[in-house]
């Protein structure tokens, strides 16, 4: 009773960040629909394993959505054609019998390629380094409740919070820019009292990082927020636009 | 036996508890322990192995104080530890809600939850910085959520009389590990912390019987590397993952806790693992990993099963759907054993009644292993709208894993492995029984006892990390200022880089026909049927001697495609599952030594007349701590006596 | 210079010259639309933005905008393209919700580069141009109402005329909206506010400018 489907696999492969990559191709057949996604890897890589072949490899860990590790791109978009999910979130009932499905690693120069559909996101720790924090050390802060926050911003900086830092937005994005990234950082903390003290000087250090990364330009496409698994809104993008360009002119 | 001359045995040992009232202990010993002053923390070096709640914040909080820290995880980047995956909260003593709650309460309920298998002080002194944590969570813009009036709000959750789990929607622990991170970055981009990322602590190296460096290895260029430090905190999280299937990452391992256990660090209590009721169930033999449902939906949601077998016969056969079971022929069966706390009894409770009915033929699902959550009379009461603003994305996530409208037909749950409550032996220090090496977090076995609260993982977590660590180290760092950073190329490092080498060479050589994931799944399958839920003394015998079994199928056949001096994921596997393995017979035997049912350790000799969890007080009222003699020999084991001197234990009881 | 170098600061500068033309570009089209009432008051309106110097200034002004608002073009759609990496997706699709446009800003610039290119050959230089040189026909240099039913008198031109419009129609439902979100001056309400506004503005605006070459192919047509 259980439903299968059959499916051919076009996967990119490459050796490591040097070398040439090219697309395999390996069929699948009587996989179940209620299998997840990389359960599906899954099966491929224990074949191969079984063929004595090595294994694709792929950034997963939680599998439950939220560590933000898993990747790929899957026929043209960045997790895949679900909405609101991550990879691993993706389910094999959203394909059909016979169908043949692409998969190729995130693409930015922000983030080479590792090995077949693994790739460095290490840019991202870097911007949050660069200002992506409020800072106080451990101990000696005020009382939990000495500063109340009106709920609705409250609200909003848990929106722009939700970001799992998987670099969808840059995958996405036809600019390779990691504006949405930045952005739900510098949105959060702005809109917190607790933010306010390194407000400018945070949008312009992560933004200048951004930039020395070799990310791209956001043009306001708005597909980052399309494939973005949390959601994040571009509204966020503007606000940290906002927080940069007072910056300057009150420079 | 063997394992019964092991239990036999057995040494006091000593976990430093310092003098005094149990309020006043911590503050004593903060009061006189040995500090480092400014100009030599810069001259020390600590490395802290974990990036999640402990880790990070241990990281960051080290480094502020000014040591030189090396960070190390598995992961691409620190911000992916599993702490991320904590949903409900975060508990703390504030008693905002002007509900009475109190230190000691806090303390009293972690004690009892635990079923009075932890150290008193310990959980005093976790209680006692509780409130510490919300400050620093809150200054660090941890956005937890509010009230119209702007103040922090509070929910109720298991174990407790008051409202004190303080929460960011559903993804607290996501929000304090990104608050952790957002400190730990701070102090990497000072330079006060270097990073190392998708790197794995494969061994820790011991000068003169202190811990003094790690051996990593690369995971992207495959290199094996020698890190020195003047002390080396551990905080790699719980070994879950011998279960294979558990609510835990795929990464998730215990690698780092043996690799200490076979240093000379005692391994505590390993059988206590906490089971927790609501995840979602085992769909097919391809599963990867099991999902957890929020212990809030026990709120609302009514726990059943078909009352007559023909009707679960017939629902596994797909001939009959669970809405058109008529209200007389449903076994609510949590409500009928437990009329006081119906379904919101504790998680081991839960988990062992779901197992009960399924077991007795009345399980759903194509596989029988299921039980059913059902909203439908929360919805008649409520309204959809109330149901889905308060569990919509739990709903939404379900539907995405089952397809299936939890709103219409109701969800399908079962129990899975969760939290390991086990772990390495620590003194109040925090110190394990190795000088200089430290034990942080879920890894340590400190402050759970036998069973977990919901919401105390991301304190203790973060208790360790901001608050405990940073003082116990600097007691045993102030004797450290005088030594020089030592040279890896030392022949202690030498060793301990080619006892890995030979390690991963080994593996390499078997080329055997089965794959790292098949070995494990079967070692999956005996803990899960003989050292899972209901464990008894023929079970755990036979799984010792199975472990061993798959001990020798694993290091005879097993096969490692690749080369082990670059990237290869499957060789990562194969060297957490050898561990994984080790970890596995560890739980067999310490379940098999206690005779007692205690918190998540259940003994099918050990209950009362009603199937309740029956403690021995007289006879297992300690830690047990497993120490390592040797590769072939039997693990020995000793014990920490758990003396409760400021509080009465009492059976617990849910049923009225 | 942050204008420059940053991100944000360049968006900035395509955002203000971009706004500065949307603003012509609604001048320039209400005053051809006064062809259709009265083709003497067009011609009046002509002689007034001859080579008067406050029409050669505003000229210069726009020629700058033009220019720095296709530079700055370039220059993000270079910097674009290399952050973009050397490996392209195999598979690409447009999501939900993305404007075509959006994407393909650059593409519809040149279009619009080709359409002012030839706007300029037709009109401009044999207007002000002549007007401030004295090269050509100086007699009709004036006379934008000849100029007009010279041009759109001929079906091919006028269809010409109609296509680009449209082109650049589409790089104002974007450009708009793109512009007040660089600016910062949008949010969660102002967002799809803003796109509304940006939909009505450049219909506004095109069909203004489409109804000239339209009500003249017609007449052409009827004789």
């Amino acid at each position: 009773m259980e439903k299968t489907i059959n499916i051919t696999l076009k996967v990119w492969r490459q050796a490591g960040p040097k070398a040439p990559g090219r697309f395999e191709t390996y069929k699948l057949d009587n996989i179940s629909v209620d299998a997840s996604f990389l359960e599906m890897i899954d099966i491929l890589n224990e074949k191969l394993v079984g063929e004595h072949n090595e294994p694709i490899a792929f950034d997963h860990d939680c599998r439950e959505g939220i560590c933000g590790m898993c990747s790929l791109y899957i026929n043209g978009h960045p997790h895949g054609p679900d909405t609101e999910i991550t990879t691993c979130q993706l389910h094999m009932r959203k394909f059909s019998d016979g169908e043949t499905i692409t998969i190729e690693p995130w693409r930015s120069a922000g983030f080479p390629v590792i090995k077949d559909l693994m790739v460095d996101r290490g840019a991202y720790d870097k911007i949050i380094q660069a200002g992506g924090f409020i800072s106080i050390n451990t101990g000696g802060v005020p009382d939990g409740n000495a500063l109340p926050i009106p709920k609705p911003h409250a609200d909003e900086a848990m929106d722009a919070a939700a970001c799992i830092g998987c670099g969808a937005c840059a995958a996405a994005c036809k600019n390779g820019s990691a504006m949405l990234f930045v952005a739900a950082k510098v949105s959060q903390l702005a809109l917190l009292p607790q933010g306010q003290i390194e407000r400018k000087a945070r949008a312009k250090a992560m933004i200048a990082k951004m930039e020395e990364l070799g990310f791209g330009n956001c043009t306001n496409t708005g597909a980052c927020e399309a494939e973005c698994p949390k959601a994040v809104s571009i509204s966020h993008i503007a606000r940290l636009n906002r927080e940069f360009l007072s910056a300057k002119f009150a420079d | 036996m063997m394992q019964e001359q092991a239990t036999a045995k057995g040494t006091a040992i000593d976990a430093k508890i310092p003098e005094g009232p149990l309020a006043e202990k911590w503050t004593n010993y903060k009061n006189h322990q040995k500090l480092v002053n400014p100009a030599n923390k810069r001259r020390l070096d600590i490395i802290v192995v974990g990036t999640g709640l402990a880790g990070a914040s241990a990281a960051a909080s080290l480094a502020e104080m000014g040591f030189n820290v090396l960070n190390f995880c598995y992961q691409d980047s620190p911000r992916r530890a599993h702490s991320i995956a904590a949903q409900g909260g975060i508990n703390a003593a504030k008693n905002y809600p002007n509900d009475g709650d109190s230190v000691y309460r806090l303390f009293y309920d972690t004690i009892k939850g635990g079923d009075y298998r932890a150290r008193e002080a310990n959980v005093y002194r976790l209680a006692e910085v509780s409130n510490s944590i919300i400050d620093q969570c809150v200054a660090q813009g941890v956005p937890f959520a509010r009230d119209y009036g702007g103040l922090l709000d509070n929910r109720s959750f298991g174990g407790a009389q008051v409202s004190r789990t303080f929460y960011a929607r559903g993804q607290t622990g996501q929000q304090l590990l990104l608050g952790a991170y957002s400190a730990l970055s701070r102090q990497i981009g000072r330079g006060a912390v270097k990073l190392y990322a998708r790197h794995e602590m494969l061994d820790v190296v011991i000068i003169d019987g202190r811990a003094r460096g790690i051996i990593a290895r690369n995971l992207v260029t495959g290199r094996i590397e020698r890190f020195f430090a003047h002390a080396v905190v551990v905080g790699s999280g719980g070994y879950g993952n011998a279960f294979f299937l558990s609510t835990n990452a795929m990464g998730s391992n215990g690698s780092a806790a043996i690799q200490m256990y076979k240093k000379g660090a005692y391994f505590a209590n390993p059988c206590y693992a906490q089971i927790h009721p609501t995840c979602i169930p085992v769909h097919g033999d391809y599963q990867s990993k099991l999902t957890l449902m929020s212990e809030s939906l026990r709120n609302d949601g009514r726990i059943w099963v078909p009352k007559k077998k023909e009707d679960a016969e017939a629902i596994r056969a797909g001939k009959l759907k669970p809405t058109a079971i008529k209200e007389e022929d449903r076994d609510y069966y949590l409500e009928r054993r437990y009329p006081a706390f119906g379904n919101l009894v504790p998680r081991d409770v839960a988990s062992r009644a779901a197992k009960e009915r399924c077991d007795a033929g009345f399980g759903v699902g194509s596989t029988g292993l299921a039980v059913y959550l059902d909203f439908a009379d929360a919805i008649a009461r409520l309204g959809e709208d109330v149901v889905r603003a308060r569990y919509g994305n739990l709903f939404q996530m379900y539907e995405k894993i089952v397809d299936d409208n939890p709103y219409k037909t109701p969800m399908m749950i079962y129990p899975a492995i969760h939290y390991t409550m086990g772990g390495i032996w620590v003194d109040y220090e925090l110190q394990t029984s190795v000088k200089g090496l430290f034990c942080i977090g879920e890894a340590n076995f400190s402050d759970h006892g036998a069973n977990r609260l919901g919401a105390s993982a991301l304190m203790q977590g973060l208790a360790d990390g901001y608050f405990v660590l940073p003082y116990t180290i600097q007691n045993y760092l102030a004797d450290q200022i005088q030594v020089p950073r030592m040279s890896i190329d030392l022949p202690e490092f030498e060793e301990a880089e080619k006892a890995v080498n030979d390690k991963i060479d080994k593996i390499m050589s078997i080329r055997g026909n089965r794959s790292v994931d098949s070995i494990h799944r079967e070692l999956g399958l005996v803990m899960w049927d003989f050292v899972g839920m209901a464990r008894d003394k023929e079970g755990l015998r036979q799984a010792v001697e199975k472990i061993k079994d798959i001990r020798k199928e694993f290091w005879a056949n097993v096969y490692v495609p690749g080369k082990p001096d670059s990237l290869n994921v499957e060789l990562e596997k194969a060297l957490r599952l050898a561990d994984f393995i080790e970890i596995g017979g560890l739980m067999a035997r310490d379940a098999l030594q206690r005779e007692e049912s205690c918190g998540g350790h259940f003994r099918i000799e050990y209950q009362t007349e009603d199937g309740e969890a029956l403690r021995d007080d007289n006879h297992f009222s300690f830690a047990s701590c497993w120490k390592y003699t040797g590769e072939d020999s039997e693990p020995e084991m000793l014990k920490e006596m758990l003396d409760y001197e400021f509080i009465k234990r009492q059976q617990r009881n849910y049923k009225a | 210079m942050w204008l420059i170098n940053s991100p944000v600061g360049r968006k900035f500068v395509m955002g203000i010259t971009g706004a500065a033309l949307v603003l012509f570009l609604l001048f320039h089209s209400m005053m051809n639309v006064v062809v259709l009432f009265s083709e003497e008051a067009y011609n009046a309106v002509c002689a007034f933005l001859g080579a008067n110097w406050y029409a050669v200034v505003a000229t210069m002004g726009l020629t700058a905008l033009v220019g720095i608002h296709f530079l700055y073009a370039v220059i993000l759609t270079f910097q674009n393209r290399r952050a973009r990496g050397k490996d392209k997706y195999a598979v690409t699709t447009r999501q939900e919700g993305v404007e075509w446009s959006s994407k393909n800003m650059f593409i519809l610039g040149l279009v619009i580069c080709c359409f002012l290119v030839l706007h300029l050959y037709q009109f401009w230089a044999k207007m002000q141009f002549v007007e401030l040189t004295h090269l050509g026909d100086v007699e009709k240099a004036a006379d934008g109402a000849y100029w007009i039913n010279f041009y759109f008198r001929q079906p091919l031109y006028a269809i010409t005329y109609i296509v680009l419009l449209a082109g650049l129609w589409f790089h104002l439902t974007h450009g708009i909206w793109s512009a007040m979100q660089s600016f910062g001056l949008s949010n969660k309400t102002w967002l799809p506010r803003w796109k509304s506004i940006s939909n009505i503005v450049s219909t506004i605006i095109i069909a203004l400018f489409m109804a000239v070459p339209i009500v003249y192919l017609i007449k052409s047509l009827i004789g």
